[in-house]
């Protein structure tokens, strides 16, 4: 048999045949082993690993309850905050900081028996979709180490492709999980805002930052979100709402499901012909599994993207101004206070970060404030009515995922709108609020390529249970190797 | 830039007032922490007042009732949806350089404060804000220190502030509706209103203009004002600052201002960095603020009488004075021993003769407080009661009520320990009037003869002879019929 997901691993271990020690250890190799060419990890924790994994093995042999994820080597992007373990975003700024507490998901992660690896590269505070605007280095795609791996989320998406752990945790505020989860061939889940806390998570835009899985199948996705959801008294935008057992709601056929699809995003997608065949079959596979194809519309979804750089940012530069070297993180002097503000954060923050707070700080200002802001978010408001209408026709939306295959480092760089476009499908469910996720579709140019599943609010369940049924039928995930490849338990 | 035309006699003052009061809630505006004055210096901080990364903030609900509490004693409407801002500035007493404050929609608007006079100064609004840090400059001022120390422990402090409409004329309005405010909030309990500790702080707006205008004159801002005395004396000194400007026709520049206390004058504070677009918006990371109907009358009912219901009950039914009343009134406790002593004693007037007089002097002679003296008020009801009855002297009275106050001891021991109690034998009064009638018969003819003023004299020899211990309605009583 193989182990190369979560639950497979925790199956092996409540039978005995493996250790939580072993199954890290495992993991541990695989990173060491294609770290040099991934150049995924931040921060690998070897120590802190294995003496967790020895804490859940001791409460094994003592009889107690296996969490749902006891004992599965997971990795955390390095956004969350983590007890003791450095917490950069991606950023200079905070170099060295070590924070005093952990992201709530990450302890209720752990309170699973979740065993926490390493910290994964980034987008310099998840403003990005390709990973190399970390200010340390640029992670690859393990499908092709000369290819991006997309981003924010580019080096848990990565890992996880690469067969390293089974299960790491992103961030999505725009596509931050799902364009790298369609670019490394693996499940990514951006949920409704509110089903996860965002506590111990360093923010980008508040209003639509959401933590969520990167697995390589459906069923870990589905543990996982079912291990971080659900109210959290640490954070007001969290919602009170019960979290079912998603894996209960996985199904096998799609027989009565009514599924979506968006007549604005496949005339965007139609011009490049394999992409458009791709998501045809997609469809075409839905509908063999049982399921009806209607027609939806989001019309407002063209104006995502223009409102989506003004929210964003304009959260951005006030939830960005507290990185002023006083208290922690970098500190670079001048000769007064204020000297020091504007030096620390000239040194600390790269480009993309800077073009966004001065972007943000524009759309707040005085005279441009309601026709920037305020107008954003009304298209925002016109945006969930979109979502509602089309949910009134469908149980799911399906839709791309992205509009390319991965492409090549430093090939968009240079373009910031290019690479903005690079969101085009995913931003209306980040503006939405509602829940959305990635699964491999099948590859372009040899390359993966994700299919975008998307669900009214809170009905992750229903999201997971197409996804399942989808990935059983088709197995795109099984069907290539990656050439970075830790799978089987062989370090690559 | 309206410009003040005239003589300076002819200029009127206009003051509207920024108030900002510290809420006695238990723990911090957005966090868990302890809210308290004088802790070493960050001691009471943790991830979310210090703004570190990734923490978040959930709103104080009882900092919320708090102010919605305030806002109805001051009779304001309270909004039943309302929102947080974030008020963006880099300062660094602010660990996330912006502060989480109200903007457009503030939790309430309107109400009023009504002055002594009967005066109403009219409200803006009242919002609800996290506190700031606290700088500590290694030289005199940000910019030019060497270092700055920061104490985080304020810092999402609870605070609301109370603005006013322009419709304050003078200096000593502006000390009055701060003592009216001080006691309506010390009266609800939302505060301690300390304004030496920093829980009520205030700014004044300040603008002159010819006397009838209806348009207001150029505003100055005046800050650093640490009492009730240097903001009367502060507006003061600028009314006469502006006047002096109109008279040697300068122009009156719009700036803010600082309120020197040693020297009695304000100096221009104006700096690039007061100089801000605080580029306010909703903070995403809290919910709006939807209060019920059923909650806010809940919180109604729970409000306790107010100075003013108060004053007014206290000239209607006990007949005091409005004066009286007022000086009654200024603190609830104070005025909740006196209607204490008015119950048990059934003579609110003497209670009230009793409570501004010799209780408050013993009291402060000791250095008391009606909270940290032994007395209770039944015992200041039963001394009262002693001397209605005719037990003891009013004069008598006055040597018990140190014992009763300061040592907690009831009056009628400290009446028989020291044998105070009157005689209001007959025949023992009546012995000491003949006594004193034969001892001073000039006194009598003087009497006799028309001088009303020999009674009183006479009053005071039967009293000396029976050593205050004579029932002095019974001597009256006695030396007129034997005049007569």
């Amino acid at each position: 048999m193989t182990m190369n997901t979560g639950h497979e691993i925790r199956e092996a271990i409540a039978r005995g045949e493996v250790s939580a020690v072993e199954a890290t250890e495992t993991a541990l190799a695989a990173i060491a082993a294609t770290e040099r060419r991934l150049q995924a990890y931040l921060q690998v924790t070897p120590e802190r690993a294995l003496a967790r994994a020895k804490e859940i093995d001791a409460a094994i042999a003592r009889g107690q309850d296996l969490g749902l994820l006891a004992g599965v080597p997971v990795a955390v992007k390095d956004l969350f905050c983590t007890q003791g373990v450095r917490t950069t975003a991606g950023s200079k700024i905070l170099e060295n900081f070590v924070p005093p507490y952990s992201a709530t998901v990450v302890r209720r992660l752990e309170a699973q028996g979740a065993i926490i690896v390493g910290k994964t590269n980034m987008d310099e505070f998840a403003m990005g979709s390709s990973c190399e605007n970390s200010a340390f280095k640029a992670t690859r795609n393990p499908w092709s180490t000369e290819d991006v791996p997309g981003g924010s989320s580019g080096g848990s998406a990565a890992t996880v492709g690469a067969r390293c752990v089974p299960i790491a945790l992103g961030t999505d505020t725009g596509g931050s999980i799902r364009e790298p989860a369609s670019f490394c061939g693996v499940v990514g889940v951006k949920p409704t805002y509110g089903r996860v806390s965002r506590y111990g998570i360093v923010a980008f835009a508040s209003s639509l930052d959401q933590a969520g899985p990167m697995t390589v199948d459906v069923r870990d996705s589905a543990d996982a979100l079912e291990a971080i959801a659900g109210f959290d008294p640490m954070d007001s935008t969290s919602a009170n709402v019960d979290v079912p057992h998603y894996a209960a709601q996985l199904r096998n056929d799609l027989k009565g499901i009514r599924v979506g699809i968006v007549s604005e995003f496949e005339e965007s997608i139609a011009p490049d012909a394999a992409m458009h065949a791709l998501y045809k079959r997609a469809y075409e596979d839905l509908r063999a599994l049982g399921a009806e194809l209607v027609d939806v519309s989001l019309p407002h979804s063209k104006y995502g993207l223009a409102t989506y750089y003004l929210i964003a940012p304009a959260e951005a530069s006030s939830n960005l101004a507290r990185y002023d070297g006083a208290r922690y993180g970098l500190r670079v002097d001048g000769p007064d206070v204020f000297s020091m503000f504007d030096e620390t954060r000239a040194a600390g923050f790269g480009p993309e970060v800077k073009r966004r707070i001065i972007l943000g700080t524009y759309a707040l200002s005085s005279g441009y404030y309601d026709a920037y802001y305020v107008r954003a978010q009304k298209v925002r408001t016109l945006m969930k009515k979109d979502f509602d209408e089309a949910f009134a026709r469908c149980d799911v939306i399906a839709c791309p995922a992205v509009s390319c295959p991965p492409f090549q480092l430093g090939a968009k760089s240079q373009d910031p709108v290019a690479m903005y476009l690079m969101d085009f499908f995913t931003i209306p469910m980040s503006l939405a609020g509602v829940p959305a996720m990635s699964v491999p579709a099948g590859y372009v140019d040899d390359l993966p390529v994700g299919l975008q599943l998307v669900a009214p609010a809170f009905e992750e369940g229903r999201m997971f249970g197409v996804a399942h049924a989808y990935e059983q039928a088709t197995r795109h995930a099984w069907a290539r190797t990656p050439i970075v490849y830790a799978g089987d338990g062989h370090a690559a | 830039m309206s410009k003040v035309i005239g003589a300076p006699a002819d200029t009127e003052a206009v003051i509207g007032l920024e108030v900002h009061v510290e809420l006695l809630t238990a723990s911090k505006m957005f966090c868990g922490c302890r809210n308290a004055f004088g802790a070493p210096p960050n001691t009471l901080v943790c991830p979310v007042c210090l703004g570190m990364p990734g923490s978040l903030p959930v709103a104080n609900a009882k900092a919320v009732e708090y102010l919605c509490k305030a806002g109805m004693a001051l009779g304001c409407t309270i909004a039943e949806y309302s929102k947080f801002d974030r008020k963006n500035y880099f300062y660094p007493d602010m660990p996330k350089n912006y502060q989480i404050s109200q903007y457009d929609m503030p939790l309430t608007t309107g109400g009023s404060v009504t002055l002594p006079s009967g005066k109403r100064v009219n409200l803006t609004r009242i919002h609800l804000e996290e506190d700031t840090g606290k700088n500590v400059h290694a030289g005199e001022s940000i910019a030019r220190s060497a270092y700055t120390l920061v104490d985080y422990n304020r810092a999402g402090v609870p605070l609301m502030e109370i603005v006013s409409e322009p419709e304050i004329s003078s200096a000593r309005e502006a000390e009055e509706y701060l003592a009216e405010l001080k006691a309506v909030m010390s009266y609800i309990g939302v505060s301690d209103v300390k304004m030496h500790e920093g829980s009520l702080r205030c700014d004044a707006n300040v603008s002159i203009r010819p006397a009838g205008a209806r348009e207001l004159g150029t505003k100055v801002e005046i800050k650093n004002l640490n009492s009730f005395r240097s903001v009367g004396r502060a507006i003061e000194y600028e009314i006469e600052r502006m006047r002096a400007c109109v008279r040697e026709g300068e122009r009156i520049v719009q700036e803010t201002r600082g309120w020197d206390e040693g020297s009695g004058t304000t100096h221009s504070m104006r700096s690039k960095e007061l100089a801000h677009d605080y580029r306010y918006f909703p903070d995403p990371d809290l919910v709006p603020l939807e209060l019920g109907r059923a909650l806010l009358s809940r919180w109604r009912t729970e409000l306790p009488e107010l100075p003013a219901a108060k004053r007014t009950r206290y000239v209607r039914d006990f007949g005091l004075s409005e004066y009286d009343a007022g000086v009654l009134t200024s603190e609830r406790s104070d005025a909740d021993f006196f209607e204490a002593v008015a119950a048990a004693s059934g003579n609110p007037k003497q209670a009230a003769n009793w409570m501004m007089g010799d209780v408050r002097k013993v009291l402060d002679r000791a250095e008391m407080t009606l909270a940290s003296a032994r007395g209770r008020p039944e015992q200041v009801a039963a001394l009262i009661t002693l001397v209605a009855n005719g037990t003891i002297s009013g004069k008598a009275a006055k040597e018990v009520i140190e014992s009763v106050m300061i040592d907690g001891r009831q009056p009628a021991d400290v009446v028989a320990e020291r044998g105070l109690a009157q005689t209001s034998d007959a025949g023992a009064v009546a012995a000491f009037v003949d006594q004193a009638l034969h001892a001073n018969a000039d006194s009598v003819a003087s009497y006799k003869a028309g001088k009303e003023k020999a009674f009183e004299f006479l009053v005071g020899q039967v009293m000396k002879l029976s050593r205050g211990k004579a029932n002095v309605e019974m001597v009256r009583g006695l030396l007129k019929e034997r005049l007569g």
